[in-house]
């Protein structure tokens, strides 16, 4: 089961990188506590997941790399190649000379059409590379210009093409204190259009993966690198190989098969030979939680926390709403590992704030010039404004 | 990536130019494209006798003799209709040598007749011909003490096309350039830093050797207008971990079609032999970036308005720089509405932290 994954726009690109490089180490790391043959259909599955084989040995990822202007895309494209354990396929970049100077309106309605066929075509490539395909993963932020903006219109694609496939998309939620002006304006845009066309948004927030370089890993001057390598590390410990069945030795599991919005854990990451679950002292109610254990003891873990009803909303039996997978191969170097997916009101906050910054902008029709230059009209605005509170109010009524 | 062509028109237009390419040629083997207006011939002769005289050709020149005497009309009316064809035979030459042209810069004078008057012309060529390009123009404004009696009406008719014509405006004085450059020989000659100053690391200093700045004045002011537009071009032309290209400039910083005047500001205006900044170092850089002593133009903007604000980092600066600095400013603002947040870039290079 393939994962074609696309990264869109310079986030996109630079994640994407990190977390090929995240999920490769991992696959080849030294494992003391598993079995030569567990570890070896480990890491045929993450090969079959995430690469494909090439004459000469070196793994190709299974990705298509999309940006509007070059610079990003020739650094990924040489580290990959310059790391020597596994590089990107020659033809599966896509670039142009200039940029969607953040603007979402650009990149949906100028970049999109234009180049839709050749990105269509580069994703058809990966896609018949693939044994059997098992879905898409899509990398992009939703500050900036291309990956909002294109990303919306791709996976639009994405849906009318392969709608029998499963797209998830990765989306990096941005600094609250701000990178881009009309980063919230881009933001509603693209989670209004993503919401009709992916089957599920995977979030991370800059402002909590910056948290977790400065205060659990004491990281003093924290660049982007670090934050990417934080969020890699995440994306990996959920997308590598889980065994389908207890006792079986096939990784066979749909990484992709969840079919509701999930959200991965704010500081939740382990240590070595410690277990720590994330615990939050006051529960938002989810709808979904999905714990992937991994390494030493995994099947004698303590999980009552996690089956309290006073998590769930109260239309739903924990039983139901909570899944566990247990995979006894560790992942990278720590002999215990967890992982939680949770779709839950964590987001309600966050996405009640950039609605009400969109908002009071939009009041003062500020910026609305730019994207009414390119086809976004005002009616646009309000129908992602309408959109998003129906959204907040029902993750409120859970 | 993405190329830019210099319209450099008139006598200051033409100096700050100059300026430019000895700046850009020393960072950078590429040579833009740039085309050369003047109405009289001795600057544009003296650029072609001096050390730049390699990097142009007549082919973008033009030149006349008379000059436009300091008024708006001639050049606009007289010299616009008469050399228009001729202009934009060579933009059109500048702009197929690019591979990609984004964007076109003009800097000109506004109290003058040549830069002001045929310099604004030119906006509306521009305009009708290039519009998908961005038109970014750096106009130096006349300052309190200006030695041309009719600069007011000059300023004045060149506004109304300013307003209409460019997408960004980056208006500057003659007073505020003098007033850094009081500051940095203030400092250099206190003997406080002593030789701990790099001596090419100033602002105003040149690719050459360093000239005392008393020799030719204009000189050391131009080549701040000059460090300005390097910095601004710099992300188009380098790489780093979170880009900013002129169009992402013009999206973010210009909320309605017609404010597009940004105020400038440019920090360090020298760098130290050392060159690990200390934390510290850093976060004054950021103070000084919203203070008036830096900035290229006088105005007051702590006690008005901001309404956006753009910050430009090159260097050795992390991500995590920066956020400490945008939350230090935000209770500073906190009263201000329509403050947005700061927009960064970095990159590893040479050092000046600009503001818009």
């Amino acid at each position: 089961m393939s994962i074609v994954t696309v990264q869109l726009g310079q986030c996109g690109n630079q994640i994407g990188f990190e977390v090929f490089d995240a999920l490769f180490i991992d696959s080849h790391c030294p494992q003391r506590l598993s079995s030569k043959r567990e570890n070896e259909a480990y890491q045929a599955s993450c090969k079959e997941r995430f690469f494909s084989e090439e004459e000469n040995g070196v793994p190709i990822a299974r990705a298509v790399l999309v940006d509007m202007e070059p610079k990003v895309i020739n650094q990924t494209l040489s580290k990959a190649a310059q790391s020597g354990r596994w590089k990107y396929g020659q033809h599966s970049s896509f670039c142009q000379k200039q940029g969607s100077g953040n603007n979402w309106a650009y990149g949906y309605s100028v970049h999109g059409p234009r180049h839709e066929e050749s990105i269509r075509n580069l994703i058809q490539k990966e896609v018949e590379k693939c044994d059997s395909l098992s879905g898409f993963f899509i990398i992009m932020s939703m500050a900036g210009g291309t990956g909002s903006g294109l990303g919306a219109f791709v996976t639009q694609n994405l849906q009318d093409q392969y709608s029998n496939s499963l797209k998830m998309n990765q989306i990096i939620w941005p600094y609250g204190t701000g990178e881009v002006i009309v980063q919230n304006y881009n933001s509603v845009l693209t989670l209004s259009h993503l919401y009709r066309s992916s089957d599920a948004l995977l979030v991370h927030e800059n402002d909590a993966v910056h948290k977790i370089c400065a205060k659990l890993m004491n990281i003093k001057q924290i660049s982007f690198s670090d934050i990417n390598q934080v969020l890699a590390h995440q994306l990996g410990s959920v997308f590598q190989p889980t065994y389908s069945a207890e006792g079986s030795f096939h990784y066979r599991r749909n990484p992709l098969g969840i079919d509701w919005q999930i959200r991965p854990p704010l500081p939740g990451l382990p240590s070595l030979s410690k277990m720590s679950l994330n615990k939050e002292l006051h529960f938002n109610t989810s709808i979904a939680n999905l714990l992937i254990l991994r390494g030493k003891d995994v099947h004698s873990a303590d999980l009552e926390g996690f089956k309290d009803p006073a998590l769930y909303t109260s239309w739903l039996e924990p039983v139901n709403a909570f899944n566990v997978w247990r995979t006894q191969r560790a992942f990278s170097k720590y002999e215990k590992s967890a992982a939680l997916v949770s779709n839950s009101q964590f987001l309600v906050k966050p996405l009640d704030m950039i609605v009400g910054k969109a908002w009071n902008m939009f009041a003062s029709k500020a910026y609305v010039h730019q994207y009414t230059k390119f086809g976004i009209e005002e009616e646009d605005f309000l129908d992602s404004f309408a959109l998003l509170e129906q959204v907040v109010a029902s993750y409120c009524t859970l | 990536m993405t190329q830019s062509v210099i319209v450099q028109v008139g006598q200051c237009g033409n100096q700050i130019g100059c300026c430019f390419w000895d700046l850009a040629l020393r960072e950078h083997a590429a040579v833009n494209q740039a085309v050369l207006i003047d109405m009289e011939e001795g600057v544009v002769n003296e650029i072609l006798q001096g050390p730049l005289r390699d990097v142009f050709d007549s082919k973008q020149l033009i030149t006349d003799i008379s000059g436009s005497g300091n008024n708006w009309a001639v050049g606009h009316k007289v010299f616009g209709s008469r050399y228009q064809e001729e202009i934009l035979e060579k933009l059109r030459k500048s702009a197929e040598h690019c591979d990609c042209l984004q964007c076109f810069f003009v800097i000109h004078s506004m109290g003058g007749g040549t830069g002001s008057g045929l310099g604004t012309y030119l906006l509306k060529v521009l305009e009708d011909e290039f519009p998908e390009v961005y038109r970014f123009v750096t106009s130096v404004y006349p300052s309190g003490e200006d030695d041309v009696i009719t600069s007011p009406y000059n300023s004045i008719l060149a506004m109304k096309e300013l307003n209409e014509h460019a997408d960004c405006v980056l208006p500057i004085d003659n007073q505020s350039l003098f007033d850094i450059i009081s500051k940095i020989d203030l400092v250099v000659n206190s003997g406080k830093l002593g030789t701990t100053i790099k001596p090419k690391s100033l602002v105003t200093s040149s690719a050459g050797t360093f000239k005392k700045w008393q020799e030719k004045p204009f000189d050391a002011m131009n080549n701040i207008v000059a460090n300005l537009l390097l910095s601004l071009t710099s992300s188009a032309r380098f790489e780093g971990s979170l880009n900013m290209d002129l169009n992402e400039i013009s999206m973010n910083l210009v909320p309605f079609p017609q404010l597009h005047y940004l105020v400038s500001s440019l920090t360090p205006l020298y760098t130290l032999a050392d060159v690990n900044v200390p934390p510290r170092r850093l976060d004054q850089m950021f103070s000084d970036a919203f203070s008036k002593d830096h900035q290229l133009i006088r105005a007051d903007p702590k006690h008005s308005l901001y309404l956006a604000c753009a910050l430009m980092v090159r260097g050795n600066v992390q991500i995590s720089d920066l956020r400490r600095n945008i939350e230090r400013f935000d209770c500073v603002f906190f009263k201000i509405i329509y403050v947005y947040c700061l927009r960064q870039c970095s990159r590893v290079l040479r050092r000046p932290l600009c503001k818009f």
